[in-house]
Parts: C-alpha cells; structure tokens; sequence
C-alpha cells in the first residue's frame, strides 16, 4: 500500500492496445445483449415480442401486471418469492453457520487428515444430481417432506455447504498466522478470535460466499421441481409456468424473467460493497 | 514483576529428530531484559514462542514466577508480545488494537480509554489513536505494537526481533527508546534477534543460542572478553574476532609470529588443531623487524574516520590468511602496502573441541 495515493496504472496506449479494448467491449457487448433483449421483451406487447426484433416500440407494463397477477389453482408471483426468498435466506444462513467452524478446522487449526476431510466435501458434488433424485425423492416422501419448504432448506444447504467449505477455507488460509497468534496472547478465547480477528478480516470472503450459496439457491430448478411440484414451489418454477401451449408468451416470459432476476441483482450489488475492501491491508508489514 | 525459568526445555518439531530447542536451561532475573541471539536457525524465536505458549514444550519445563506454565495456553500466561511483523488487528483503530487485551480481560470502557491514553501518551501515539494501522508509517506501527503490549502491564515482555522492519537509522533511535522504556517500566523481557549489535547494546545478560543449544549466558561485556567457546567467539563483535586454525603440536604461532597467551593458558598441554581468537583491537601495525610479528600484504582498508581495518593478508601453514588488524585514528596503510602485525592484547584460545582454554 505504499502507493495508495497513485491512480490506477496506465500505459502508453497502442494500436494493439487499442484493438483489445475494441475487443472486450464487444464481447462484453455480445454477453450483456441476451439479457438486455429480455428486460426490453418485457415490456412490449406478445405482438411486438413476436415479430420481427424491434428496439423502437411503445412499452407498456401489461405483461408485468399480468405475470404478478393471481389466477386461481395456478402458482402466485407472491408465494413463488416468499418460498425461494425463505429457501435461499434460511439455507444461506446455515451452510454460513457451519461452514465457518469446519472452515476452521480445516485451515486455521487443521485436524489430522484435513486433506481427506476437504477431498470428502468436494466428493459429494461427484455424484450427478439426477442420479440422485429417486433415492431423495423417496426419502422425502417417507418424511413427509414432499411439497415444503423445509425439503429445500434442508437440500440447498447440503448442495451449498460443500462449496462454501472449500471457498472460506482459502480465505480463512490468508488471515496471517501472527494475528491468531497476538490475538491468544492478548487473552482472547476461541471464539474472541474468531469473531474478532478472523471474522472481520475475511468478511469480503463471507460476503463473496454467501453471495455464491443465495444465487446457487435462488436458481435452483431440477429439485424445486421435482419435489415440490404443488406446494413450497420456487421462482423457476413460477418463470417456467408461463410458458404456455395456447398463443404466445415470449413477452410473458421476459417479464417474469427479468423480476427473477432483480433479487440477485440486489444481492450481487449488497454484496460487492463488502467485497472490494481490500483483504488484511496493514495487518503486517 | 517477573522471574521466568526454562528448565530443561526442549522443542522437537513433527517430522524431525534434531530438536529446535535442545534441553533449555535458562533463569531470567525479574527487571531483567535478556536477548536471545543467534544465527537463523538457533532456535532462538521457538524459544521465545515456547514461553508464549505457542509452542509446544516437548520434554522439560517452563516457569513464571515459580509458576509451572509448560502446559498453559497463551492466555493463561499473562505475556504481552511483540512480533516481527507487528501483527496488528488490521481491522481495529490503534486505540482498539491497544485497548483489545484489556476488552478481553473484561475491563470496563473508562478504565480502558484511560490506560490506552496513558500508553499512547508514553509512545507519542496521542494523535494516531483512531487511525488504522494501514494509515500509519512502519515506526509507527512499531509503536502501536509496543504500546498494545505495554498497555497491559503483563508479567513479562516478549519481543521477536521487533526492529527488523524499520530501517537502519530508526532501528537506532528505537533500540535506545526501547531500552528506555523496559528500565523505566522494569518488566522481565525477552528479546530475540539475530543481530548481535543489537543484543550487546540492549541486553542486561545476552544468551547465544546455536543448533537449539545454549553457548553462553553472560553480561555483554563477558560475552565479549571472555567467549567460552570458538561459536561465541566468532558471533560476537563487529568486525569478528581472528580465528585461526593451528597446529599445537610445536608451540602455538601464526605465520611465524608466537602467540602470546595469559598464565592459566598451558600451551605445552594442547596438541592437534587448536583455535586461536584474537580481536583485531587486540593486533597492531608495527614496524618492520618486531619481534613476533606477523609479515603480510594489504589487501582492503575499510576507513571508518575514528578508526579503520586493514585487512593484511599472510601466509599460514601453507594457506592464505587474512587478518584483521584495528587501526586507530587516521589510517595512513593503502592497499598493496608492506606490513608486520603484532599481538597487542588478550588473545583467546580453543582447544580442538571448540572450548575455551583458560580463564
């Protein structure tokens, strides 16, 4: 941090570089485009949004309405996001609550045979999930859990805890070992030193974490849908139902697209303002 | 107030034989600041760290005012430390840094502000005191790591080489304020560095370590005058002392010249390859003819202005030899220049198994 006060590094522009940032603009260009397009098809009418691309049109919120609108015996828009919004938060919340003390145990004071332990976290996503939905399915139907919220709590935090085990693990291995250390010295149990030291320092970590685990979650399809195809359904589900057999739904579509993913959106930008400060500057030399 | 006591110590790290810290016997005065010293690799920081309690004691003991904390954890010792690189709590300001150790100990908020003014006030950290660490010079933040140790008034003070990060002329001015600062303050410290400039001018006692063995204990000016062994001997003193290998077996001379040797020095005794010390103070540059006097050739002056060494190469039982020579004042020796070298003062010797011979 000797030059904080410097602006970022430029270099003597050339034609070459010049030509490359041509380049990353237009691939930047090609992968925002798809997404651009449905926020756009959102508000055209079905005529306008299928036929010829039109980037002039009069918009209109009708399809907003109409996809947030209640027809009885099909999924609300306001049940789809209360069940996702509970999976995502709940199920967060807990793969953050363990993977912290096995994050722990795996770098900071590592048990015996901590490299078998991190190869066995990463070894349950081995197994392709459609492998698996017979035996859960079956489970859950024995539990009762078939059509709850509480299966995809349950299975959200299992897909996710391996990941975000792996992921802090890294982070929790860059706290420098002489904070610990003066932390102990300075008359700090276990816990002082984690929520005090540890906790602190890698919070850009935390963040980025539990920012993978809310869009994992919020994501999710194939279980939602397997397990909870009438009752505790998710947002991809709700999306998915307006495909429709009769008529066009393309800018039904679009509309109920683009409200799935403002949630993410929100969390991505909570979460990048914590990300960006910088990882345990000054801490030693 | 502390005394602190290693009792047969020992730390064999996992997945090694030779210990780091081989059978440890050190007893250390309450007051009293005593240097670790030694080469990289002495075991001098684990032996520091094994009183702290962030390592563990393989065979022996440690104590604290007669208190058995081999086992203890670091919280439970009442130690402050200051580490090499400062390990300051990046996230805290420097009055929360200083303030931490007492927040664990459950003091309550005025008490700690006022403790934490009170040592900023000693450290001239007064108008840091809500800054963070990243905002501060390296002096500085050697301060702030200073202050959170002295802001608990602990038992003892532990210092790994604490000035290694600062360059050379505030590692000056801080090695003096340090030394303050512990006799103002009285607390037992231990220090460790690697630099023996620094052991000889702070340390009440200097204890040097080499191989996780200790050589010697003593006040710097008997480490000095009096290296028990040839290690000692040669680690102690800027420039080093002479050590050369001789042949006992008919008198002790090099290239040509007897060494002269005090009373309690039997040379008639030694046999095999002894090693003769002798201070480059203790040799002199004297006229041509000098009885004893050892010819050579000048290879390097290093003039310092109140004193320069001259480095004076001879031949010696078939081989190049360089000796260094002290010479007072204004040095009128260049490069290339014919000289004899005399023995002036105390010479040391050691006998074949690197121990001292005599008083």
């Amino acid at each position: 941090m000797s030059n904080n006060n410097a602006g970022p590094v430029v270099g003597k522009r050339t034609i070459g570089g010049y030509l490359l940032s041509v380049l990353a603009w237009f691939v930047g260009f090609l992968f925002f485009f798809p997404v651009f397009w449905m926020a756009l098809s959102g508000f055209k009418t079905e005529a306008d949004a299928n036929g010829p691309p039109k980037l002039f049109f009069e918009p209109t919120t009708e399809q907003f309405s109409e996809v947030t609108g209640d027809t009885t015996g099909l999924l609300s828009a306001g049940e789809a996001f209360s069940n996702s919004f509970w999976a995502v938060v709940i199920s967060t919340f807990f793969v953050m609550v363990l993977a912290v003390p096995a994050a722990y145990a795996l770098s900071i004071k590592p048990v015996s045979k901590w490299k078998d332990v991190l190869f066995f976290f990463i070894s349950t996503k081995f197994l392709p999930i459609v492998a698996a939905i017979l035996p859960l399915w079956i489970i859950a139907r024995e539990l009762d859990l078939l059509n709850t919220r509480l299966v995809l709590i349950i299975l959200y935090t299992a897909m996710n805890l391996p990941l975000a085990i792996w992921m802090l693990r890294s982070f929790f291995s860059e706290v420098p070992k002489e904070l610990i250390e003066a932390a102990q010295i300075d008359g700090a149990k276990l816990w002082g030193q984690i929520s005090s030291v540890i906790l602190p320092i890698v919070a850009p970590g935390l963040a980025a974490t539990a920012l993978l685990c809310v869009i994992f979650a919020w994501n999710e399809f194939f279980l939602a849908v397997q397990l909870n195809p009438i009752e505790g359904s998710t947002v991809p589900i709700w999306v998915t139902g307006n495909v429709s057999t009769r008529g066009n739904f393309l800018a039904k579509l679009s509309a109920a697209s683009t409200l799935a993913t403002l949630p993410v959106i929100i969390a991505g930008w909570m979460a990048q303002k914590r990300m960006i400060r910088g990882l345990a500057m000054g801490a030693i030399k | 107030m502390a005394e602190v006591r290693f009792d047969a110590a020992s730390r064999i790290y996992p997945g090694t034989e030779v210990p780091a810290v081989n059978e440890l016997n050190l007893d250390i005065a309450d007051g009293e600041l005593l240097v670790l010293v030694g080469p990289s690799g002495s075991g001098k920081s684990t032996a520091l760290r094994m009183l702290a309690g962030l390592e563990f004691i393989d065979k022996g003991s440690v104590f604290i005012n007669d208190k058995d904390v081999t086992l203890a954890p670091p919280q439970d010792r009442d130690i402050a430390m200051v580490f090499q690189n400062y390990a300051l709590y990046p996230q805290m300001s420097v009055a929360a840094n200083m303030g931490f150790a007492l927040k664990q100990q459950g003091i309550p908020k005025d008490e700690r502000r006022k403790r934490v003014e009170e040592a900023a006030r000693i450290l001239d950290l007064e108008p840091y005191l809500d800054r963070k660490p990243k905002n501060l010079s390296g002096g500085q933040r050697q301060r702030v790591a200073m202050g959170r140790a002295i802001v608990r008034s602990p038992q003892v003070f532990l210092m790994d080489e604490p000035l290694s990060n600062l360059d050379a002329k505030l590692r000056v001015q801080t090695r003096t304020e340090l030394a303050d600062l512990q006799a103002r303050l009285g607390v037992t410290t231990v220090y460790v560095t690697h630099d023996q400039v620094e052991a000889m001018t702070m340390g009440h006692r200097v204890a040097v370590l080499d191989h996780g063995v200790l050589q010697q204990v003593a006040r710097p000016r008997d480490l000095y005058s009096k290296p028990e062994n040839r290690f000692v001997a040669g680690f102690i003193g800027s420039p080093a002392m002479n050590l050369v290998d001789v042949d006992a077996t008919n008198g002790i001379a090099i290239a040509g010249g007897t060494v002269p040797f005090d009373d309690s020095v039997n040379v008639a005794n030694q046999s095999g390859t002894v090693s003769v010390g002798v201070r480059p103070e203790h040799l002199s540059l004297v006229t041509d003819g000098t009885p004893d006097s050892i010819a050579g050739e000048v290879t390097v002056v290093e003039e310092l202005g109140s004193e320069a060494f001259v480095h004076v190469r001879t031949k010696h039982q078939g081989d190049d030899l360089t000796l260094v020579v002290r010479d007072e004042g204004e040095t009128s020796t260049q490069r290339g220049d014919q000289v004899s070298v005399a023995f002036t003062g105390p010479t040391h010797l050691f006998g074949a198994d690197g121990e001292r011979v005599g008083d």
